[in-house]
Parts: structure tokens; C-alpha cells; sequence
């Protein structure tokens, strides 16, 4: 085992602990950044003026708003002293002239009240010479409108394999986009010191491109820009790149004014003006031999990218790398391409275009699988990697062997065979109502894609008291990253953990951190300050040894106390040896650095080694579907997953559940929708609010919820054995949308195929029922009572029943 | 203004500062309480939550949760208000927080503190009761007619009498909910020495006559029935509020204001529920957790309605005479009270007047209401249909808004259906009865081919449009299966008895 991998004796580590901060959260004591803004009384409050258009040339008159009382003054594109832009690829201007979408800021008012610059806002005359907009990925590829660079993944000849293969499926999938509804919309204060410095609140999950944006925009030096990341309430990737605009706005705001500025968006504000999941648009074939195993694959990926480029081309590329999920496909080849459509800039969320690829195989496997004449669940684990195989972009799938023992302690604990041995009982004896049990497995790759991004800081000081406080570079969006920092600090210096504080996230302290996303913030935050700490352990051990008289190698920290090999030899506090290293004037803080070894990657071949690991995961899931309405609900899920030697095992509990019902509400309850008509509000969103965009609340908590971790996981390589969690486990959802598809699949005869829609809402999945008994009509089985009326039942699984013909030869 | 005050965690606090508009979340996060956080500022995501101390009725006081963003801060005068600082600290936690703490409730903790509220007010429920605790009443063998209390609990209540539906108005983006359901399930009962316990036991605030006037908006509780008459003769214009959760959201999201506010919300003669002779009278102004209450399962249509309808936090403070005087087609309470042949009593400084709800609404968001007239109260005939139900469509089970509603009330004479009533909503410009339904119904026997006659005919009720909550088509097709559903799962079931 490394010597990142090792645990020392009685580790802080592993230890189950609840969030550092759930005392604070409960009492409602815990701070985030607009609760600074609410205690500071001469802070302006900035209102965005919002585009009417899906895409107009713009121009503004902003007299009306500076009379109105309260006004302060009125953000424009002449105010940007640097440079106009809110992002880091130079095609986001702050202020634009050209409104892209609907619900674009244009402009920002600054005034004393929330009152006054909401009046402000929708005093500012806009004057708009409207252009052509495009909506959906499908009007942006008959128009030819992408962005960004095209990425291919090809290994064999998939041409070669799908025209030789005995049955060939081929179709198109839509996948929905999802908004991330993070309880704490995005939020930003400002202010400019006695020093001139600019200090930023921001909620962010990247201080360091925080401070980038703002500096550009300002026409300053990095050094002159502050960015402190509190906490946030709820990130998911929603503030991985999109809060940097409004604290620009913030920044530029408290610069011109002298006065603290507040950016704190409504949700309905959120919700029209900032990015999403992105929707992907996808045309494939799929090649399957008379056992069931895939022979080839190839299918064109177009993501709904929106606007802009932001994280589009990294997103896009994961679902590439993630089409295979858990299975072996010999000959492939995937092609992404990014619409660029009048729409929020779609960005970063949980899975990062992961969950978009896997959902392509996970989709055709289960609509193919009743064509096949075989079982989804046998389909699903015949074609499971083995030891030895590569992804399509040539990775090795290391511990492929993983995969197959979580699938089976998931069918054990589930009781698999048994139940769905009832569920056939049931389902015989009940027309109205179905259930079922579907199993589905996770691979997901760990690491940034961008090889650049996995690396980080920290910075450790022990006081003279004994008592240690850390700073890193990651960021607090709930998934308990202090909390892990904690036990890892705890147990690297070998100290309770009460001693141990950290200290918010800010770029002053660690500079030139990564964004904490794609899952790597314990791995690499974590990997920073154990070496921080482990370089005052090893020169309090110098001084320690001479206190004890033993060598330095010989000097172990464990809970508190200093001592030699052994349990029986002298010691002393940790305190002690603090103090005598301090007489000794010896260094007792230090810098900690982390880089990921052994990845490289080259973009333009799409080939190499981009992942650190995979964390696998299985999830078992019993639906029950009411054939009156569509309605469903979740009776059941048993899950497996690996999280190689938990950290910190409440906190990676939670971020399986939640991540679960997040990917649960992806795929069949949160239903983003658009005016796509030609009429007047083309573009606007109208799932604006919470009362039209439905987040999963307790009805869509599964009744019965086992979680297991799959055991004697330790990961080699990584901080303490433990493997990241963040994302992966939404990934297990597709158990939810493939039960709900069985359970359709059982109001009609068998060997039908069910197409689902995306989202599977109930009206989806009644339409679903009612293609599945329009089947039953044509096989003469139909239950007469069922609830059928004369009227057909709407195009969209019939349609698929035609696309998917097989091609048998 | 200092005479303008509300009591928030046990200290006396002026209302300085606020507007008729200003949302009490807005003031108590002003005053530096900021644990209660804005996460949608329309009552449907419970972040906001605190508690209020509203009378029960044995004349103490219940710990109501309400959503704070939609109440009017002014609203709140006299009164007494918990938020979660004053629940507990990070020193000394209060019960419902140690448990969501312990349990890994919380993660990013934003809606934390709302959770905290609505599960207090559930926690101090004086008639949340064990469900392991033995039934004494059906007597015998105590040993045989004790239960255990994990097979008591079913899916949406804990073993200690936890009610989870208490915790439906509140979103967590995070936890995915089953801690937050353990720590819930997990809660004792309140200590003998609790003091938010003890406060339950004296009465509740009366409520205080109030008016408030800056920049020429105003907001007024009127004393009397006869001076909110008086008021809204001479100011037409006025909006008239009792829980503020329509009102509040226009005032929030579309950025709506008035020059007066009238809060009716305590005038006794709009809170009364009477039995009377042939007819159930329900008073428009009383919340429908109240009302909920106070009929006890005497309206079995309305106990099956009332906890579809939004969540508890909104039930707390939305009354019928909201619901229905803001006219939307997508009301909950107008589809069953059709179906009931409800009547609306409107008083006016001249006197009462009685309409049929099915006459009431005129047009979109349009009612037969005189901008000189209160709705006081609803008037449902008795007895009661003995065959009711409601059904209620939406994407998501828990605090949505209706696709489609459909009340039902049949009456039964052996196999023949003697009357029907129904009522929806979801599929026009207002709730309507559906009376080609009705009339396919009546008089024919209640079997599966009057069923599916009937139900091709509700199919085509209506003229429901597509949204983004759902499709024309699925609308319709909702209606014909409401019946076949109703049929095929409760033919066997005409067991209600009338109130």
C-alpha cells in the first residue's frame, strides 16, 4: 500500500461524524454570504435588468432608473474599467450589446433597497432590434448552429461490426436538462478596503476564477482581489463557473460606489438567467449478437450548450468517456458536438455530462432487452467489463472484478430473485397497478479531465497551545469537505479532532486552487493538507525524539499524545513537544501540495489514462406504477457502493441518498420547459419558479432506502484509502427509470419494447401505458376494464416501436 | 411605530421599519435574525419557516408553522413568533435540532432551519400520540392489543406519532430526506420544564387591531366585521388578506403592491364552523388546518382533499374564502365544494346574499363578488352524498398544483345511481361542474358500462389547454380515468356515513 493509502493506529479518519457545521445549520446560526449582507445596513443591493427577447441586438436608456428615489447608479458595459467579460473563454460579456437569450442581464441598478432597485431595474428602457433565435439542439442542427471544438471516440470499426452484426437497433434519444435549485440562489457582497483591496464574498465552488473574473473585469492584478468562499447553500456544479459574472457585478458596483454591494438573485432570477444540466439530443445504432452481447456501437451526441461556451466542451466530452458506463463494447465510435442555442449557458451539474453519456447505453439496453428475449437485469450484467478490458479511449478498467461483486451483494441484499418472483404475483393479479424490480450498475471515472485541474493547496498552523488550524483550497457546498479535512488533518498530526479548526475557504490564503467539482475535492484537498501536516509532524518528531530519548523515526502521534513504538514506553501531550519545538524555533506551519499522479490524456485523439480510478456502484429499485394516471412512487431501493475506505461515513452516506433522489428527480420528475413557440415569449423559460419547476420533496424519498458500502475497498493512490462520492451516486437513479420502464413494459405482453420519455413525469409514463396496451390491443390480450378509451394513444412509443425494428439478418 | 410589535424568541421587537408589503422573512433577517433564508419567496420550498402561537381550541396555544415569506411582517403585530435561533443554540440545542444534527439532516444547512420549525411545531402537536402505544379503547387482553410500534408506523408516520406529511412544504436539495425523517421519527416528547411546552398551555395572542401607513400604503386589521365593511365600501381597491399565501406570492414573484391591505383573518363571524339544520356552514377566514380540525372527519370528501392541498405550512394560514376568491381554475377547494353544492355567503354593509358555486365564478380569476362584499363563509347542504372522493393529478404527490381535480359526490340507491355531483378543476378558464357527466350518470346503474359511458362523456368536459404542468390530451383523458379509477377501486367501499 502507498503511504497516501495508510491509515496510522485509532485514525480520525472513518470515524462517522455528523457535518462540522449541523449545529450551526440547526440553529440556524451557520452564515452564507447574502445572511453578511443582511448585517451590513450600507450595502446597495444590484438588480439586473433582464432581455424580453430570445436574441435581439440591444441598446439601453437609463435615465428613468437613476430618478427613481433610492437609485445609486446604473451598471453598464461603459463602466467596465477592465475587461467585458464574466468568463474564461471570452465569449460572455458582462454587459452585452447583443441580448442571446431570454432572461439575459443587461444591465445592472444599484440603489439603497431591494424596493428601489427592483423599480430601478424595470425603469431602464431597452430598445431591441429582435434577430432569429433557436431553442432546442434539434433546430440548432437542422441550422447548422454549434459551438466549440467537435470530440470523437473511436476504437475497431463500428461500421464494419454493426453491418455484420445479427440484430442492429438504431434510434434517437432526447435526455432532459435538469436545474440544479440549489436552496441558496447565487449571491455575492463586495467591498473595497482602506487599502484599496476588493474583498469578495462569493458563493462560489471556485474562489480562484472568482478572483481571476474580477480582477479582468476590474483591470487589475490578481493581487489586488480577495475571494472568500464561506459556505454555500447547495452547489451541485450550478457554482462551479456561473457565479463569477454576478460577483464581478458586486466587485465593479462596490469599486465605482465606495459602498458594499450585495448580488443576491431571487429564483426566479436564478432560474432565467443561469445555467443547467444540459439536454443532449442523440442518434445512435447498436449492434447486439443472438446471446445479447453488444458487438458495436456508434452514436452522435449533441449537447444543448446554450449561449455560450462555458464548461460545454469538458462536459460534453465526459459523456463520451462515460457512453460504455459499466460495459464492454468492442467496436464503437461516439461524436459530440455542442449545439449553441438562445438558452441559459448550460454548464457543470453533478455527473458532468457522465450521467448524459451512461443514460445512452442504459436507455438502449432497456429497450432493447425485451426484442432480445432477454432479462434487462442478465442483459446488463452479461455485457459487465472484465479484468484486462480498456475503455473506448484506451484506460484500463482497473478492479473491473468490483463491478461484478457489487452487483451481487446488490441482488443479495435486495433478495432480487425473491421479490421479483412476488412482483410477477402481483402484477398477475392486479391490472391496474404494476410494480417492479430493476437493477442497474455505475462506473464512473474520478479525476478533472483537465489534467491541470488536479492539483491543490493547503495551509496548516499549529499554535503554541497545540491547537491546529487548516486552510485549504476546496470549498463547502454540504458534501462535508471541511468535515473530511478535519479527520484527515486530525489524523495526520495525530490529534483529537476538537482541537483542529479550519478556516473559510479564501484565495488569499491558497492561491491558484482548483474548482471543487468533478467529485476530486477530498482526494485533492485532502492529499494537500496531510502533506502540510505530515511536514510539522516530522519536524515536531525531531523534537519529540529528543524529549523521549528515541530516534525521530521511532515517534508515533496518536490522539493527543507523543510517544515511542510500543504502549508501554513514556510520553508526552502533543501540546508539550508544540511548545518545546517553539523554544527550539522550529518551523510549526507549513504549505501542503497535491497533484494527481500517473494521468495524462491527449484531447485531440481522445485517447489516454484521464481517470485516477473508477468508483463503481449498483442500485436496486422497486417502483409501483398506478395505470389510472402514470403516477409512481418509489417502494424500495437497495444500493451498493464503493467508496473505497470512507472517510467519513455519515457524510459519504448522505452523498449517496441525496445524490440518488437528485438523479431520481433528473430523470423523472424535474421537467425544465421553454416557450418554443414563434410567438412573443419564444425563449422564456416557463418553469420559473417553484411552483412550476418540482424538485423531489418526501414523496419521492424511496419508502425503504439500504446503503451499503462495498467493503475492504481501500483505494491505493488516493488520501486514506478512501474513493470520491460526490457525483457517482446519482448515476444510480437509472434504477428508478428503468424500473418505471419494466413496470410500464407489464401493462402489456411480454417482448415489447417501452420508450420512455425524459423526464419519465406521469403523463410520460401514462403515455407509455397506453403505447404498452396499445400493443396488447394488436396481441388480443388486452384486460377490456383497463381504463382505455377509443382515442390512440399519442405518438412517441409507437414511433419508437418503429425505430427499433431489428434489422434481423 | 414602536406600538406596532411582535414577539420574537420571548423578546418584545418594534416593527420599525416595514412596509403594508414587507414579508415578515424580510424584517426578521433585517433585525439580524437570518437563520430563517429565502429559497422562493412564494411558500413552496419551507425555508423560511418559523413558528406562531395561534389558539387551539380548548384555549391554549398551538405552535402553528407558517412560511414566513408570506406573511405580511405587519400581520404579525401583537403576536408571538419562534425562529429557529430561539428554538435553540449551537450550546444548547433544542431536541429537534440535536436529532437532525446527530442524524446527518443537515448538509449544506440552508433549509435546515425551516426543517427545524416544521418539525418543532409537530413535536409540540398536543395530540401527537405513539403509535405503539396500546389501544385501550377496543379493551380486552392488554398483552394481545399491544402493538409494536414499528409494525404500527406506517410509511408516513413515525413510531412516536411523527406525522412526515408535517415536513411536505419543506425542500431539501441535499439529503435526498431519510435523515431528516429519522431524526424526525426519532424525537421524544417535550420536557416537563420546556417553556415553548408550558406556553401551551396559556392562551395564544389575541389578535390586535392594527394600521400601519408608510409612503401611503397602508395595512389595517379592522376591529369589527362593520368597519372592514365600512373599509372596503369606501376603498374598493383594497386587497382583502386572511393567510397572505396568494397574496403573498404576487407581491413576491410579480411584484404587485396596493395602497391598502385589510387583513380579515380574525374577525369571529369568518372563523366559525356550525352544524346546523340541513346545511354545514364553514367560515371563509379560518385556516384550513382549522378547518381540518374542527370537522373531524364529519366531511369525508374534505378529509381526503385536505392533505393534498399544498402543504401543512400553507394549510396553516390559506382559508376557503381565499381559495375561492381568487377564482383560479386550479384551486383545490373548488372541485370538491362543487361537487358538495356548496353556496357562498357574501356580506356587504346591506346585508348577506347566498350564490351557488357553481354560479360564483364568472371568467377567468373572475367571481360574482361585488368589490363591496366578503366572502364570510361557505354553506354545504346536509346530509352528504355517501359516495365521495377526490382526485387529485399532479406531477409530484406531495405539495403540487392539480393537472386535474375531480370532487365527486354520488348518491346510491341500491345499484342505482341516484345523483351525481361532480366538480373540476384544471380543465377551463374556472372550476365548473360537470354536468353532461352528471346527467349520464343519473338514474342509470352504477356498473362498469354506465362507468365507461359516463367517463367517455367527463373525457370531454371541459376545454383544457396544454402547459407546462401538463398536455390538453393528458388532461382529458385524466378526467375519463378519474371515473374508472373511482369505480374499480372504491365500488366496494360506500361506507361513509353522513356527517
Amino acid at each position: 500500500m502507498t503511504e497516501l493509502a495508510e491509515r496510522p493506529a485509532h485514525p480520525a479518519v472513518g470515524q462517522p461524524l455528523p457535518h462540522e457545521s449541523a449545529a450551526l445549520h440547526a440553529t440556524g446560526a451557520a452564515a452564507y454570504t447574502d445572511d453578511l449582507a443582511a448585517r451590513r445596513h450600507d450595502a446597495l443591493t444590484a438588480w439586473p435588468v433582464q432581455s424580453e427577447q430570445a436574441h435581439a441586438l440591444v441598446s439601453l436608456d437609463v435615465r428613468d432608473a437613476l430618478a427613481v428615489p433610492g437609485v445609486v447608479r446604473v451598471l453598464t458595459a461603459a463602466e467596465v474599467p477592465g475587461v467585458n467579460d464574466a468568463g474564461a473563454k471570452g465569449d460572455e460579456p458582462l454587459f452585452p450589446s447583443e441580448a442571446m437569450f431570454h432572461g439575459h442581464a443587461l444591465a445592472w441598478v444599484l440603489a439603497e433597497t431591494t424596493e428601489s432597485a427592483r423599480l430601478g431595474a424595470a425603469a431602464v428602457r431597452v430598445a431591441s432590434e429582435p434577430l432569429p433565435s433557436i431553442m432546442t439542439a434539434a433546430e440548432a442542427i437542422e441550422a447548422g448552429s454549434f459551438q466549440g471544438i467537435p470530440r470523437t471516440i473511436r476504437r475497431g470499426d463500428p461500421e464494419g461490426a454493426l453491418a455484420a452484426a445479427p440484430h442492429v437497433f438504431e434510434g434517437t434519444t432526447l435526455i432532459g436538462g435538469q436545474e440544479h435549485f440549489y436552496l441558496e440562489t447565487h449571491a455575492s457582497l463586495a467591498h473595497v478596503d482602506s487599502e484599496g483591496q476588493v474583498f469578495v464574498e462569493c458563493s462560489t465552488q471556485h474562489p480562484t476564477e472568482a478572483q481571476h473574473v474580477v480582477a479582468h473585469v476590474l483591470g487589475v492584478p490578481s493581487n489586488r482581489v480577495t475571494v472568500q468562499s464561506l459556505r454555500m447553500g447547495g452547489g451541485f456544479g450550478g457554482k462551479e463557473v456561473q457565479p463569477h459574472g454576478f460577483a464581478a457585478v458586486a466587485a465593479l458596483g462596490a469599486t465605482l460606489t465606495g459602498r458594499p454591494v450585495r448580488v443576491r438573485l431571487t429564483r426566479t432570477q436564478d432560474l432565467t438567467m443561469t445555467g443547467k444540466r444540459h439536454p443532449f439530443h442523440v442518434e445512435w445504432r447498436a449492434g447486439f449478437d443472438d446471446d445479447g452481447r453488444i458487438l458495436a456501437l456508434a452514436a452522435t451526441l449533441t449537447s444543448d450548450g446554450g449561449w455560450c461556451l462555458d464548461l460545454s466542451e469538458p462536459v460534453t466530452a465526459r459523456a463520451l468517456m462515460h457512453v460504455d458506463n459499466a460495459y464492454w463494447i468492442p467496436d464503437v465510435v461516439v461524436q459530440g458536438r455542442i449545439a449553441k442555442t438562445n438558452k441559459t449557458s448550460q454548464t457543470a451539474f453533478r455527473g458532468f455530462g457522465g450521467p448524459q453519456g451512461m443514460f445512452v447505453i442504459e436507455d438502449i439496453l432497456g429497450r432493447v432487452a425485451p426484442i432480445l428475449g432477454v432479462d434487462a437485469a442478465a442483459l446488463r450484467e452479461h455485457n459487465f467489463y472484465v479484468a484486462g478490458q480498456t475503455t473506448p479511449y484506451g484506460q484500463p478498467v482497473r478492479h473491473a472484478e468490483r463491478l461484478h461483486e457489487v452487483w451481487r451483494r446488490v441482488r443479495h441484499e435486495s433478495a432480487f430473485d425473491e421479490r421479483r418472483a412476488r412482483i410477477v404475483a402481483f402484477n398477475a393479479e392486479h391490472a391496474d397497478t404494476k410494480r417492479s424490480l430493476a437493477i442497474t450498475p455505475v462506473k464512473f471515472g474520478i479525476s478533472f479531465t483537465l489534467t491541470a485541474y488536479n492539483q491543490a493547496g493547503a495551509l496548516v498552523h499549529v499554535y503554541q497551545d497545540g491547537s491546529v488550524l487548516i486552510n485549504h483550497g476546496g470549498t463547502e457546498m454540504g458534501q462535508g469537505l471541511h468535515t473530511k479535512m478535519l479527520q484527515v488533518a486530525a489524523t495526520a498530526l495525530g490529534v483529537p479532532l476538537e482541537s483542529v479548526r479550519f478556516a473559510p475557504t479564501r484565495t488569499d490564503k491558497v492561491p491558484n486552487t482548483s474548482a471543487t467539482a468533478a467529485s476530486s475535492g477530498a482526494d485533492l484537498n485532502g492529499g494537500a493538507v496531510k502533506h502540510a501536516c505530515e511536514q510539522i509532524r516530522d519536524r515536531m518528531a525531531t523534537v519529540a525524539g529528543r524529549m523521549l530519548g528515541i530516534d525521530a523515526r521511532d515517534v508515533r502521534f496518536s490522539r493527543g499524545r507523543v510517544s515511542g513504538l510500543g504502549t508501554t514506553g513514556p510520553s508526552v501531550t502533543f501540546a508539550e513537544v508544540v511548545s518545546a519545538a517553539h523554544e527550539q524555533r522550529v518551523q510549526l506551519f507549513a504549505a501542503g501540495f497535491y497533484r494527481t499522479e500517473g494521468l495524462h490524456w491527449d484531447t485531440e485523439a481522445m485517447q489516454g489514462s484521464p481517470f485516477k480510478y473508477f468508483a463503481y456502484g449498483a442500485a436496486a429499485c422497486e417502483v409501483e406504477v398506478d395505470g389510472f394516471t402514470g403516477t409512481y412512487r418509489i417502494r424500495r431501493v437497495d444500493i451498493v457502493h464503493d467508496v473505497g475506505d470512507s472517510l467519513s461515513p455519515i457524510v459519504d452516506l448522505g452523498q449517496v441518498e441525496g445524490g440518488f433522489v437528485q438523479g431520481a428527480g433528473w430523470l423523472t420528475l424535474e421537467d425544465l420547459r421553454w416557450d418554443e413557440t414563434e410567438g412573443p415569449g419564444r425563449g422564456r423559460l416557463l418553469t420559473r419558479s417553484a411552483s412550476t419547476y418540482k424538485l423531489p420533496s418526501f414523496s419521492e424519498m424511496p419508502e425503504v432506502f439500504n446503503v451499503h458500502f462495498f467493503e475492504r475497498a481501500t483505494e491505493d493512490g488516493v488520501v486514506y484509502g478512501s474513493k470520491a462520492v460526490g457525483e457517482p451516486p446519482l448515476m444510480l437513479a437509472f434504477s428508478v427509470r428503468e424500473a418505471i420502464r419494466e413496470a410500464v413494459a407489464a401493462f402489456g405482453p411480454a417482448g415489447h419494447s417501452v420508450e420512455l420519455a425524459s423526464p419519465a413525469t406521469p403523463e410520460a409514463v401514462f403515455w407509455a401505458i397506453e403505447a404498452a396496451r396499445g400493443t396488447a390491443a394488436t396481441a388480443g390480450t388486452v384486460d377490456a376494464a383497463a381504463g382505455r378509451s377509443d382515442a390512440p394513444g399519442r405518438a412517441g412509443a409507437a414511433d419508437a416501436e418503429r425505430r427499433l425494428v431489428p434489422f434481423d439478418r | 411605530m414602536d406600538h406596532i410589535a411582535v414577539t420574537v424568541n420571548g423578546q418584545l421587537r418594534p416593527l420599525r421599519g416595514v412596509s403594508a408589503h414587507t414579508a415578515a422573512l424580510d424584517w426578521l433577517r433585517e433585525i439580524g435574525l437570518t437563520g430563517s433564508k429565502e429559497g422562493c419567496a412564494e411558500g413552496e420550498c419551507g425555508a423560511c419557516s418559523i413558528l406562531l402561537a395561534t389558539p387551539d381550541e380548548h384555549g391554549g396555544t398551538r405552535w402553528t408553522a407558517v412560511n414566513a415569506c408570506l406573511v405580511p411582517a405587519a400581520a404579525l403585530d401583537g403576536q408571538e413568533v419562534v425562529t429557529a435561533e430561539g428554538l435553540g443554540t449551537p450550546e444548547h440545542l433544542h431536541p429537534v435540532q440535536a436529532r437532525l444534527a446527530e442524524a446527518g439532516g443537515s448538509q449544506c444547512g440552508y433549509c435546515t432551519p425551516g426543517f427545524a420549525c416544521s418539525m418543532a411545531a409537530e413535536f409540540y402537536r398536543a395530540d401527537r400520540v405513539p403509535s405503539g402505544a396500546p389501544d385501550i379503547a377496543s379493551g380486552g387482553d392488554a398483552a394481545a392489543t399491544t402493538i409494536s410500534a414499528d409494525a404500527a408506523a406506517d410509511a408516513a408516520h413515525g413510531p412516536n406519532g411523527f406525522d412526515l406529511h408535517a415536513l411536505s412544504g419543506n425542500l431539501c436539495r441535499c439529503t435526498g430526506y431519510r435523515p431528516i425523517r429519522d431524526a424526525a421519527y426519532a424525537l421524544g416528547d417535550p420536557e416537563p420544564d420546556d417553556p415553548l411546552a408550558e406556553r401551551r398551555t396559556r392562551p395564544a395572542p389575541e389578535p390586535r387591531t392594527t394600521l400601519l401607513e408608510v409612503d401611503g400604503e397602508r395595512f389595517i386589521r379592522p376591529s369589527s366585521l362593520d368597519e372592514a365593511l365600512r373599509v372596503i365600501t369606501e376603498e374598493p381597491d383594497a386587497v382583502v388578506v386572511a393567510g397572505s399565501t396568494d397574496w403573498g406570492v404576487e407581491v413576491n414573484l410579480r411584484g404587485r403592491r396596493t395602497p391598502l391591505v385589510l387583513a380579515i383573518d380574525h374577525l369571529p363571524e369568518l372563523r366559525a364552523v356550525t352544524f346546523g339544520d340541513g346545511v354545514l356552514e364553514i367560515g371563509a377566514a379560518l385556516p384550513l388546518t382549522d378547518v381540518e380540525r374542527r370537522l373531524d372527519g364529519r366531511v369525508p370528501l374534505l378529509d381526503e382533499l385536505f392533505p393534498q392541498f399544498a402543504s401543512p405550512l400553507i394549510r396553516n394560514r390559506a382559508t376557503i374564502g381565499g381559495n375561492l376568491g381568487t377564482a383560479s381554475p386550479i384551486g383545490d377547494t373548488a372541485p370538491a365544494l362543487l361537487s358538495l353544492e356548496a353556496r357562498v355567503v357574501l356580506v356587504s354593509g346591506e346585508g348577506e346574499r347566498e350564490v351557488d358555486l357553481a354560479e360564483f365564478f364568472t371568467d377567468y380569476r373572475q367571481t360574482l363578488r361585488r368589490s363591496d362584499e366578503l366572502i364570510r363563509a361557505v354553506r354545504i347542504p346536509l346530509p352528504l352524498a355517501r359516495f365521495t372522493a377526490f382526485h387529485k393529478v399532479a406531477k409530484r404527490r406531495f405539495d403540487d398544483i392539480s393537472s386535474v381535480a375531480v370532487g365527486f359526490a354520488l348518491e346510491l340507491n341500491g345499484d342505482i345511481v341516484s345523483s351525481a355531483r361532480i366538480g373540476l378543476g384544471g380543465v377551463a378558464a374556472t372550476p365548473l361542474r360537470a354536468r353532461a357527466t352528471e346527467a349520464a350518470l343519473a338514474g342509470r346503474p352504477w356498473d362498469l358500462d354506465t362507468v365507461r359511458d359516463a367517463a367517455s362523456v367527463l373525457g370531454s368536459e371541459g376545454s383544457p389547454m396544454s402547459d407546462h404542468r401538463a398536455s390538453a390530451e393528458y388532461r382529458s383523458r385524466m378526467l375519463a380515468t378519474a371515473l374508472l379509477k373511482l369505480y374499480r377501486t372504491r365500488r366496494g367501499t360506500r361506507a361513509e356515513e353522513p356527517a
